[in-house]
Parts: structure tokens; C-alpha cells; sequence
């Protein structure tokens, strides 16, 4: 089975690269670009610990193959921090809430909760669950993920009103 | 929990589509990939092992809603997300409005499309259960020739259509319930599943059209899970309609769902619970449809 040259924009970095047709997304930003802050777990679209953005959307990246993303733009949770490195509001909110124990649910929940507070920044709380119902966490437990996102929601628009 | 190996087409027209699909020779499997929130599971699990997958995402005149006078009309490869975000969907198509955001989680909305999940024909699924409930259509192309399919003999069991290895579906129709004057129509959806957004147990749909005194005058009801394929209940339409709908005869209208449903025992549910539960379910999902079509001004 042949392989094909793909070019897939990543974190705003045009990264191209060989993929055979049945490599999922996850696996080649994994593996072939070494970005491995995008976590696998279940593999068939029910935990979320892969969710990336396709051109700003949330998506699981377990249930696309990489071939499909040729040409399209992906945002994983490496390309949340700024050029100097500084956590999003989203990541530090998580942080000072204790939002993360093992680590293995964030970076899905990071996206989910990015891609939430893109279009609702003041979301209720049970906004906020159903954003993160389709991610599975198994330690953390998820009132403290959902306080992050209400913390960053506040973050973000002290921030729009200062600017 | 890696897909097998396959060969992948990206054709940019339906008839490159149909071409591949007419050409397949005996030893391969052709297989349209939409969406991929159903299939590509099925290929990891090895549940299914295509050799050749036409990827459709990029036909341009497979995406697209469009709101006609009586009816709607769904490009195939509609985005689930993209479906439930069309201003007006609530106006033509209340019960599509309020099932779509019980499918799945939104992250995988923003990938599955409609023609996707009806495809698939899962019976616990939502969008053939109300697809099936509104009449809807579906019209399937193959090399040189079309055909339009009612979704109610569209589905042959679980995991299974009339849809053709060489056919690939273009669209879905669903009519617009538009009333008669002074009537009021109201719906109502209910589900249980472990988790939200997670497959349903069991799932009931209900759209209901009151006249001007309050009487139903047309219904619609289903269910999903119950059986090989979603199933329209139509001995519980029949007692409802020329009735006031009360809870009196609600609960008569539901004891007629048991003889009609066939549930299977799975692991997150034995067959006897989601026969306890579908008729409370269907019994929430008329009464909200109910009190939904009381609450508006009429037609």
C-alpha cells in the first residue's frame, strides 16, 4: 500500500510528511511530527484525550486519518501557549485550580475548553458540562476542571476589558 | 486498534464517486467514508476492513441545507454541527432542533454528518429515528441512475439499509410539518445513556399538531433502541389523535408499546429494563411535545 506527501498547517507551521492511508491524525502528529502533548487513549472516538482543533473546531483526532487533513489547519495543545512560551489563559487556569492530577484527560479537556470559551465567554455551568461531556477524566474529577473554565471565562474578559 | 491497510480515494464529484463504486472488482471492498464517527471506529475494531475508502468530505454537492417552502433538504455530507446551527431549523424542523444535541458529543458533531449516522442505520441512533418519524427520504445515486428511498424502507436491521455496494446517498428530504390554520405543533425527545452524548439505552421522539380546541389532529412517535431499527409507533398515534391529549390517555396510548418493541440484552442494559423504560420515555416525550405545542401561538 503506497504512501502519500501531506502537508497538514500545525500551530500555524506548514509541517509536511509521509503517511500511509490508515494513519490517524493522532498517530502522525505523534509520531511522525513528535508533537505528543495530544494524548491517545481509547482509539475509537469515546474518551477525547485526542481532541485537537480542524480549522478551529474540536474534533477527535483518533477518528480521522491523516490523509484527510491534507491541506486543512490543526491547532494541538502545544500551540496554545504564546511565542514566549507563557501558559494560555485556559492552561493557567487549570493549573491554579489543581485541574489536573495524572495529566492524561488535559490536554483534551485544555482543547474542549478552548474551543467553548472561543464562542461563549461567559458559559454557565452547565454549559461548561456539556463542553467537556465528551471528555473522559478519571482522576482529577471534574469539578475542579469545570472551576478552571469558569476561572479562565473570568481571566479572559478582565483581559478584554483592560485591552 | 489500528485500521487495516487500505487504498484512499479523494474524488471532488459524486460521478467520480459513482465511477469507482461501479468499478470495484470482486476482491475489493469500496467503501464511502464521510464523516468517519461511526466507520472509522468499526476499522479500528476490525469490525470492518474496507480495501478502498472514497473519502466524500470535499464534494462541495454533498454539504449544504436548504429550507424550501415544504421540506428540507440535507446534503448527505451535512455536518451533524452544522445541521443543528442552521438558522430556521427550529421553525421547519423542531424534532431534528431538538434531538441533534443528544448526538454524540460536539466533537464529534463537528465531524459526523447527517447521511453518515442514517447510513449506518444504528437503532438506537437519533437522527434516523426522527428521520424516519418526519417521512423523510433519502435519494441514492449510482453510476447512471437514481433512486429516491423513504427512509421507512430504508432500514433492514441493525446496521443495515437497501443501499446498494455501488450507491452512494446525495441527499436527505425531510417535509416540513407546516399545520393547518389555528393549530399549534409541539415536540418532545427523550433519552437514557450512561453518559450524555454516549449511545441511548433506549430513545423516544414525539411530534405532535393540535387544532384550535385542543385536540391532536396529527402524530408522529418512536422509538430507538427497542429493536433492529428505529420504530415508528403508529397504534400509539391512532389513540391519540381525535383525542384531547390527557394523561389519561397517554398512558393508554403507551400500553400498546410493549407488543411492538423487541428489545436485545446488551451490557449496559437487559432487554426487560429497556422494556420497562421505553414507555416512560415515549410517556415524557409526548407530554413535552404536548405541553410544547400548548405553549406556542397558533399556525
Amino acid at each position: 500500500m503506497s504512501t502519500m506527501n501531506i502537508t497538514i498547517t500545525v500551530n500555524g507551521r506548514d509541517r509536511r510528511a509521509d503517511a500511509a492511508p490508515r494513519m490517524t491524525l493522532i498517530d502522525f502528529l505523534r509520531d511522525e511530527l513528535r508533537l505528543t502533548g495530544s494524548h491517545i487513549g481509547c482509539e475509537h472516538g469515546v474518551c477525547g484525550a485526542c481532541t485537537v482543533l480542524l480549522d478551529g473546531d474540536p474534533i477527535r483526532a483518533c477518528l480521522m486519518f491523516a490523509v484527510q487533513a491534507d491541506g486543512l489547519s490543526v491547532t494541538t495543545v502545544e500551540g496554545l501557549e504564546d511565542e514566549t512560551g507563557a501558559l494560555s489563559a485556559v492552561q493557567d487556569a487549570f493549573w491554579e485550580t489543581h485541574a489536573l492530577q495524572c495529566g492524561y484527560c488535559t490536554p483534551g479537556m485544555l482543547m474542549a475548553a478552548q474551543a467553548l470559551l472561543h464562542e461563549n465567554d461567559d458559559p454557565s455551568d452547565a454549559e461548561i458540562r456539556e463542553a467537556i461531556s465528551g471528555n473522559l477524566c478519571r482522576c482529577t474529577g471534574y469539578q475542579q476542571i469545570v472551576d478552571a473554565i469558569k476561572l479562565a471565562a473570568k481571566t479572559l474578559s478582565t483581559e478584554r476589558a483592560n485591552a | 486498534m489500528k485500521s487495516a491497510e487500505f487504498e484512499y480515494f479523494r474524488p471532488s464529484s459524486v460521478d467520480e464517486v459513482c465511477t469507482y463504486l461501479a468499478n470495484g472488482d470482486s476482491d475489493a471492498e469500496w467503501k464511502v467514508l464521510a464523516g468517519g464517527q461511526t466507520l472509522v471506529p468499526l476499522m479500528a475494531m476490525r469490525l470492518a476492513r474496507p480495501t478502498h475508502l472514497i473519502d466524500i468530505n470535499r464534494i462541495d454537492a454533498l454539504h449544504g441545507v436548504e429550507i424550501a417552502a415544504d421540506r428540507v433538504v440535507i446534503g448527505a455530507a451535512t455536518r451533524q454541527r452544522v445541521l443543528e446551527r442552521t438558522p430556521g431549523l427550529a421553525d421547519a424542523l423542531p424534532l431534528f432542533a431538538k434531538a441533534l444535541p443528544h448526538v454524540g458529543h460536539f466533537q464529534t458533531r463537528n465531524r459526523g454528518t447527517i447521511g453518515g449516522s442514517i447510513a449506518h442505520a444504528d437503532s438506537s441512533a437519533e437522527i434516523p429515528l426522527v428521520a424516519l418519524l418526519l417521512d423523510g427520504a433519502v435519494t441514492l445515486h449510482r453510476k447512471g441512475a437514481s433512486r429516491i428511498v423513504p427512509i421507512r424502507d430504508l432500514f433492514l436491521g441493525p446496521m443495515e439499509t437497501v443501499i446498494e455496494p455501488e450507491e452512494i446517498m446525495v441527499s436527505v428530504e425531510v417535509p416540513i410539518w407546516r399545520g393547518a390554520a389555528g393549530s399549534k405543533i409541539g415536540v418532545g425527545f427523550h433519552e437514557m445513556a450512561p453518559r450524555k452524548g454516549d449511545f441511548a439505552i433506549a430513545s423516544a421522539a414525539a411530534q405532535i399538531e393540535l387544532d384550535a380546541n385542543g385536540v391532536c389532529i396529527r402524530a408522529a412517535i418512536g422509538v430507538g433502541g427497542c429493536g433492529p431499527t428505529p420504530l415508528r409507533l403508529h397504534d400509539a398515534e391512532a389513540l391519540l389523535i381525535g383525542q384531547t391529549p390527557t394523561d389519561a390517555n397517554i398512558t393508554t396510548a403507551i400500553q400498546t408499546i410493549d407488543a411492538k418493541i423487541d428489545p436485545d440484552s446488551t451490557l449496559q442494559a437487559s432487554a426487560d429494563y429497556r422494556r420497562r423504560v421505553c414507555p416512560e420515555l415515549t410517556r415524557r416525550a409526548i407530554t413535552d411535545a404536548v405541553t410544547d405545542a400548548q405553549s406556542k401561538s397558533p399556525s
